[in-house]
């Protein structure tokens, strides 16, 4: 197979890619989109085994090695829990890194295996150290990632004085021995670097909090298409460099959704030490009281509503409600309530995580809306049930001069009545309270949200 | 190619390029499909197995080329795991379907 041709079947598979992502413009398109990005995988596949075939004949081992990762692949996406895709995605990504990684090794050691000419010309030289640092930062960072948002090992910031320092100094050094390599040191730099990124890698996700996983995970989404874009530099490979751009900007892009939506600057997210519990002492505490009711008591009221809008938040997603979520809801219809879902970007670990599991619990997407579709409907609704959610309605975001003001939120406080149901009257990540709570209309319901909300589902009849 | 372009530059303009493609098609993705959005980008990534299938497949296989190797079963655990998943989350994004013999109340 000739090089142009491969390079124009490189071209059909990016298209493929593109439209792969265009369909996730709708539920109904998004499932003929996933098909078409694995179309283009598979060319991208067959075509380069065609060219390593016809250049070396070795490609027994290419396809043992892709029958067994392929299958490992195939079994962990059948078995994965959706309350696990963040830990996954941080897991897949860290596979990438580390794939990033291996593959510059290769190049440095053989550059003629990638019909590249030896001794390696200086721009692959320069394209492959940034390809393996970034790879080898995405590998590290994505595995403590995967580590805090499994709970294997505490999610909660891990902070050091002179912390920023250290990782400033180590990144001129990791860059300073990528500029030897480049400048034709060989192995010996070309190594250090390398573990001097795994470290850095380490060193910028162990600070962040739990609470800041949504941004993490999209930064290292990005991470990970860029790295398959330097690896395609270096390795002058169009496709890698295509497929990495659009993963590399796709993962930008949500670091800033998710920036935006939680009010933090991306900035002050990477250099960390933030998104743990802050714990706040309130100088007004006591004074405010809050009306609390029982299960029953929000059952009546939701009973008897036309108009009901459930906020589900990442406290009910622990909780694993999201089924018990769905039976109330089908109760409340059956009754002739109308109910909606309402969803804030924040929602969950991830971006759109809380939409997954609420499909996964049967909950048809057409009662599920997004934030700003969802904001002018509150005024008209009778009742608002808040479950697990505290932050992404609270009222002080509206107000200059507190700490979440600019926030974006779901404007629960304008329903004639507003339900709450948490664990405790602890105030959520940013450490503010909520007025909210204090409101003549607001009905706290305290529990864990799975009991009190199967107990609702008792109760409604 | 004009003459005397350097193919560095030619790969800096379809990576410019792909990128403006990417800024306008991911801005068009709906929030509710953003975990499904990144759980495909995780499986396009995995196009890093078409650079680890060139360095598994050496004339020679020296220790680079099991590297490689390597490469290729993690690259494609990606690929595998990355598409299968996001299609199974997809087929969870259904329209209410009337439910036969469910007895309309209003």
């Amino acid at each position: 197979m000739s090089a142009n041709q491969v390079a124009l079947w490189y071209l059909v598979a990016s298209i493929c890619f593109i439209l792969a992502l265009k369909g996730l413009s709708h539920p109904s398109t998004a499932r003929r989109g996933n098909l078409l990005g694995i179309v283009g995988m598979a060319i991208a596949v067959v075509v380069t085994l065609a060219l390593v075939y016809s250049n070396t004949k070795n490609v027994a081992m290419i396809l043992v090695a892709i029958a067994v990762g392929g299958t490992v692949g195939a079994v962990i996406a059948r078995r994965v829990q959706m309350t696990q895709m963040p830990e996954l995605v941080a897991a897949f990504h860290s596979l990438v890194g580390m794939a990033a990684v291996l593959i510059a090794i290769a190049a440095v050691n053989n550059p003629a295996a990638f019909g590249l000419p030896v001794p390696l010309p200086t721009g692959n030289m320069l394209e492959l150290f940034l390809g393996t640092f970034i790879g080898a930062i995405t590998f590290s960072g994505s595995v403590i990632a995967f580590g805090k948002l499994s709970g294997r090992i505490r999610s909660a910031p891990v902070v050091f004085p002179g912390q920023h320092w250290l990782n400033l100094a180590l990144g001129i050094a990791m860059i300073g021995f990528g500029i030897w390599f480049f400048l034709g040191g060989g192995w010996m730099p070309f190594v250090v670097m390398t573990a001097l990124a795994f470290l850095l890698g380490v060193l910028i996700i162990i600070p962040i909090g739990g609470a800041d996983m949504p941004v993490v995970i999209s930064m290292l989404n990005s991470y990970s298409g860029w790295a398959a874009a330097g690896i395609g530099f270096s390795l002058n490979n169009p496709m890698l460099i295509i497929a990495g751009s659009l993963v590399g900007s796709s993962g930008a892009i949500l670091s800033y959704i998710m920036c935006k939506a939680m009010n933090r600057a991306f900035i002050s997210v990477i250099l960390g030490g933030f998104g743990g519990e802050v714990a706040v002492a309130g100088a007004d505490e006591g004074k405010k009281t809050v009306k609390s009711g029982s299960a029953d008591d929000a059952a009546f009221i939701m009973g008897n509503a036309e108009t009901v809008i459930i906020v589900p938040g990442y406290g009910l997603a622990v909780a694993r409600a999201q089924h018990a979520v769905k039976e109330m809801a089908e109760k409340l219809r059956e009754k002739g309530v109308s109910v909606k879902y309402a969803i804030h970007p924040v929602a969950g670990r991830m971006p759109g995580h809380m939409n997954v599991l609420l499909a996964e619990a049967e909950v048809p997407y057409d009662q599920v809306f997004e934030m700003e579709d969802i904001n002018g409907e509150f005024g008209s609704a009778d009742v608002a049930l808040i479950l697990g959610a505290n932050d992404v309605v609270n009222p002080l975001a509206e107000q200059k001069g507190s700490a979440i003001y600019g926030m974006p939120i779901l404007e629960a406080y304008k329903a004639k009545t507003v339900i709450v149901n948490k664990r405790s009257m602890a105030s959520g990540y940013a450490g503010l309270d909520n007025p909210l709570f204090y409101m003549d209309k607001t009905m706290m319901v305290f529990g864990d949200a799975k009991k009190t909300v199967e107990d609702l589902v008792k109760a409604i009849d | 190619m004009a003459e005397g372009v350097d193919p560095h530059v030619f790969y800096l303009i379809v990576f410019v390029l792909a990128i403006f493609v990417g800024y306008h098609v991911v801005w068009s993705v709906t929030p509710a499909l953003h975990t499904p959005l990144m759980s495909v980008t995780n499986a396009i990534s995995a196009i890093i197995l078409v650079g680890a299938m060139l360095a598994a497949g050496p004339q020679l296989m020296d220790w680079g080329g099991w590297v490689g190797v390597v490469a290729v079963a993690l690259a494609a655990v990606n690929a595998f795991g990355g598409f299968l998943v996001t299609q199974r989350m997809l087929e969870m994004f259904r329209k209410k379907e009337p439910k036969a013999g469910a007895t309309e109340k209003h």
